[in-house]
């Protein structure tokens, strides 16, 4: 009995001293390699490919935070994590950071005492149900059985949504996207929901894709961004910052194709020197080497590059920018200035 | 010179507490509590000064936040805005439930596989082996999700029961086994369903008495009573009789629908047609809503149920406008309901004391009847198989250790084998068989917090799972579900060593 609560107290005490430590930058030196939380298995957003390598939107975040920080985009340990599994796991300290389309709300920001980095995609929760139910509205769902995965801000909504319309549904509660997609597919619940970038991932997995219809209701804000423990704030603002370069790239042109030439030697725009390393000191400003930015792109390309090789119109997933495009396009990616 | 003395009368010496063996031990002993409270304190001071480290606070405030996320399967009333503390206690109840129907089941299952296993026929005890080596060394994680992914994917859906599909209901269109789960009919109490109870409590009392004078009978003339058919008749006639006398005076008798804005003489169908929507009030669970149901149900009519607690409660929510339609019995008095209210044509049964209703296939899945989600099942199937396999092994172990002789010494006086075992053998193995088996039905009751591999919402699902990660409380939430589950062995194992208490060989 006594041995019990000793063990038990053990193992609590060993979670919450691992997350006691401060300085993650030094960690992640010296460990040669960052621990980055993903997906279990999203297609376009995270998911390791046929040589078990992983590979998506969120895990280039990974890897360009990788390469600032170690100057290698494949110093990643992949740590993969479900909706219910990830903020113990980054409040630990299992995880540097996470990278697995998690929506900013408040209280996940100051109750649960993460950082959140930015905005990496602008998502909002729909609905997939299979075209032969004839349901054109989620307002038409009165009485479906519902497939969501607990543990996720989707859940919530999915109340409010019901409840606001006064309509009724009975929720199937999973675990994993692909456990969702399962049942979906058995026919064991009559829509599947998540954010709606999830659900047409999802559907491009899918044998025939065109049985199934993703609703027009966005029945949520979903911003998705990636986050870091409270309380260590200059290992927030590196990775911050280097999402922000990613998208700041795409601003000024700058492209894993070009970006070696343009940091050779300093340019006309200052900007671009700036953010590359051949003017000024910014690298040393957050305690990373000069060329921070450059290693950044060069690992997967700027913002525009990773949408479009990973979820964007010519990959299977078939996303448009639409939200996701830069402000100079009308969308609402933006990347404050750097200097 | 002297060879002897007397014993030395030193007091006590601090070096005795080691190299005294009558001290030695108090030594070690007070040194092992005091390291231990160390560690402990410790561990203590560490948790506080690294959960202060990281910004978070210790306290059950949460409990009583909003939960905001539904559940499916509740015993009790539970909505998303009811606190975190009331889905802890919907996931309690729902635990408490696959525990109450896994002990039960796997009780069964042990017993009868323990028994059939020391079988004379060979086929029969080679099955059982089969089923306790295979179920006893196959986690049980498997065996859940293996019975989830079987229901799951071999049975049809909903959909398939329409025109045209390929499945159909079974036993006479009451049950339908679905991808989602069994529906099966549901209980509806009408009015005298009290007295019906009633009726069937005081026939159990009626029952034990009956055993104790049979046994009474027994013991002082020999006489056999027939034990068995006196019991299986007083469970059923005296129930079964006031069932239909009371279905006589009540079942048939009808009372009207009431609607407010409607003409004296009205059709509910043109009534349905003349209003936007349909309200009705009605008291859940009770024959006169399922009654009205069904007459909305024949018309097509779609409806909002508006759920109250009784006749009263109806006449208020009329009144406040919550519901534009209700039945009352005939002996109300109309004058007493609120201006506007009036009898439309049709009317409705009264209702037998007990109606059950079918489910029927509604928009997207079944209607009415009860559920048996996929989750209950597959959960409740596994764990019951599972940990019946190591309960037949305790019966089994439990029936060898009665020696060959006292069955010998049975058929010597000439008792049956029947009689044999449930008199002779079974009473002497219970007292083997009970103290493993206390072990096994805890088993049972922690292995079901597995039940998210399946998403059946116990406890783990919803105190520690969505409430923990909604609020981010992981040490309370934790430590609540932990103290749950350490209560609930202690009650089972309590409760199982008193009757273990009853079983056991009395000494004098």
């Amino acid at each position: 009995m006594k041995k019990s609560v000793l063990f038990g107290a053990l193992t609590v005490t060993g979670l919450v001293a691992g997350a006691a430590q401060a300085a993650t930058l030094d960690d992640v030196k010296e460990r040669g390699e960052l621990n980055c939380g993903v997906v279990t298995g999203l297609a376009g957003f995270g998911a390791p490919d046929a040589n078990g390598v992983w590979e998506g939107f969120d895990v280039a975040v990974c890897r360009a935070v990788a390469a600032a920080v170690l100057g290698d985009p494949t110093a990643v340990n992949f740590v993969p994590t479900t909706g219910q599994t990830r903020f113990t796991a980054l409040a630990s300290g299992e995880i540097d950071m996470l990278a697995r389309n998690t929506t900013w709300t408040f209280s996940r920001d100051t109750d649960l005492k993460f950082d959140f980095a930015g905005v990496n995609y602008y998502d909002g929760q729909g609905f997939i149900v299979p075209t032969a139910l004839g349901v054109s509205s989620a307002k038409d769902l009165d009485g479906a059985t519902v497939c969501i995965q607990t543990g996720t801000t989707t859940e919530l909504n999915l109340a409010d949504f019901f409840r606001n319309n006064n309509i009724s549904y009975e929720p199937v509660p999973v675990e994993t996207n692909a456990e969702a997609q399962q049942q979906y597919l058995a026919g064991a619940c009559d829509a599947y929901t998540t954010d709606a970038s999830g659900l047409a991932a999802t559907r491009a997995t899918f044998e025939n894709p065109g049985e199934h219809v993703i609703l027009p209701e966005i029945i949520s804000k979903e911003p998705l961004g990636p986050l870091v423990r409270h309380g260590d704030n200059e290992w927030g603002d590196i990775v911050r910052w280097t999402l922000n370069a990613l998208i700041a790239a795409e601003e000024f042109g700058v492209t894993s194709a070009n970006v070696n030439e343009l940091a050779a030697a300093p340019g006309t725009n200052p900007e671009v020197n700036r953010l590359l390393g051949t003017e000024g000191e910014l690298g040393a400003m957050i305690g990373l080497e000069n060329e921070w930015a450059k290693n950044a792109i060069a690992a997967g390309g700027n913002y525009g590059e990773i949408f479009e090789k990973n979820i964007g119109e010519n990959t299977p997933i078939g996303l448009a920018r639409g939200l996701n495009a830069q402000w100079t396009n009308g969308g609402l990616i933006y990347a404050p200035p750097f200097r | 010179m002297t060879t002897t003395s007397d014993a030395p009368k030193a007091g006590f010496r601090p070096s005795q507490l080691i190299y005294d063996t009558r001290y030695r031990s108090l030594t070690i002993q007070v040194i092992a509590f005091i390291a231990l409270m160390l560690g402990l304190s410790w561990l203590v001071s560490n948790t506080i000064a690294n959960l202060s480290a990281l910004g978070k606070d210790f306290d059950f405030g949460f409990l009583g936040q909003r939960a905001g996320y539904d559940i499916n399967q509740r015993l009790i009333e539970y909505d998303s805005a009811s606190s975190h503390g009331r889905a802890a206690l919907v996931g309690i109840l729902n635990t408490l439930l696959i525990a109450v129907l896994g002990c039960a089941l796997a009780t069964v299952v042990g017993v009868l596989a323990g028994v059939l296993r020391l079988s004379k026929n060979w086929l029969v005890a080679k099955l059982m082996a089969v089923y306790v080596e295979g179920f006893r060394n196959i986690p049980v994680l498997l065996w859940i999700l293996l019975v989830f992914a079987l229901m799951t994917e071999a049975t049809p859906q909903p959909r398939d029961f329409r025109e045209g599909g390929d499945a159909s209901m079974i036993l006479g269109d009451t049950i339908a086994i679905t991808n989602r789960g069994v529906f099966i009919p549901a209980p509806f109490w009408g009015a005298g369903a009290g007295i019906l109870l009633a009726v069937f409590l005081v026939s159990l009392v009626a029952i034990f008495f009956w055993r104790r004078y049979a046994h009474r009978t027994q013991e002082q003339t020999g006489r056999i009573l027939p034990i068995g058919w006196g019991t299986l008749g007083l469970l059923i006639v005296p129930t079964a009789v006031a069932f239909l006398a009371l279905g006589m005076t009540s079942g048939r008798v009808t009372q009207p629908v009431l609607a407010t804005g409607a003409t004296e003489g009205m059709t509910l169908t043109d009534y349905a047609a003349s209003q936007q929507t349909i309200n009705a009030c009605a008291v859940p669970f009770s024959t006169e809503s399922l009654n009205l149901r069904r007459l909305m149900r024949s018309q097509e009519i779609r409806f909002n149920y508006v759920a109250v607690e009784d006749a009263a409660g109806a006449l208020a929510a009329l009144e406040a406008g919550n519901c534009n339609v209700l039945s009352l019995p005939a002996s109300v008095d109309l004058a007493t309901v609120p201006a506007g209210a009036v009898a439309l044509s049709d009317t409705i049964r009264r209702g037998m004391p007990v109606e059950f209703e079918r489910p029927v296939l509604g928009g997207f899945n079944f209607e009415g009847g009860l559920q048996l989600r996929n989750s209950l099942i597959a959960l409740w199937l596994a764990l019951s198989l599972y940990t019946g396999a190591f309960i037949a092994e305790n019966v089994r172990g439990g029936i060898l250790s009665v020696s060959k002789g006292q069955t010998e010494a049975a058929y010597a006086l000439g008792i049956k084998p029947s009689r044999t075992m449930r008199l002779v053998i079974l009473p002497q193995a219970l007292r083997v068989i009970i103290p493993p088996m206390i072990s096994q039905y805890l088993n049972l009751t922690k292995n079901s917090s597995l039940a998210i591999a399946v998403g059946y919402m116990d406890v783990r699902s919803t105190l520690g799972g969505i409430t923990i990660n909604q609020t981010g409380k992981e040490l309370e939430g934790m430590l609540l579900l932990g103290l749950f589950y350490l209560v609930t062995s202690l009650v089972i194992s309590s409760a199982m060593n008193l009757y273990n208490a009853s079983v056991k060989l009395k000494e004098r």
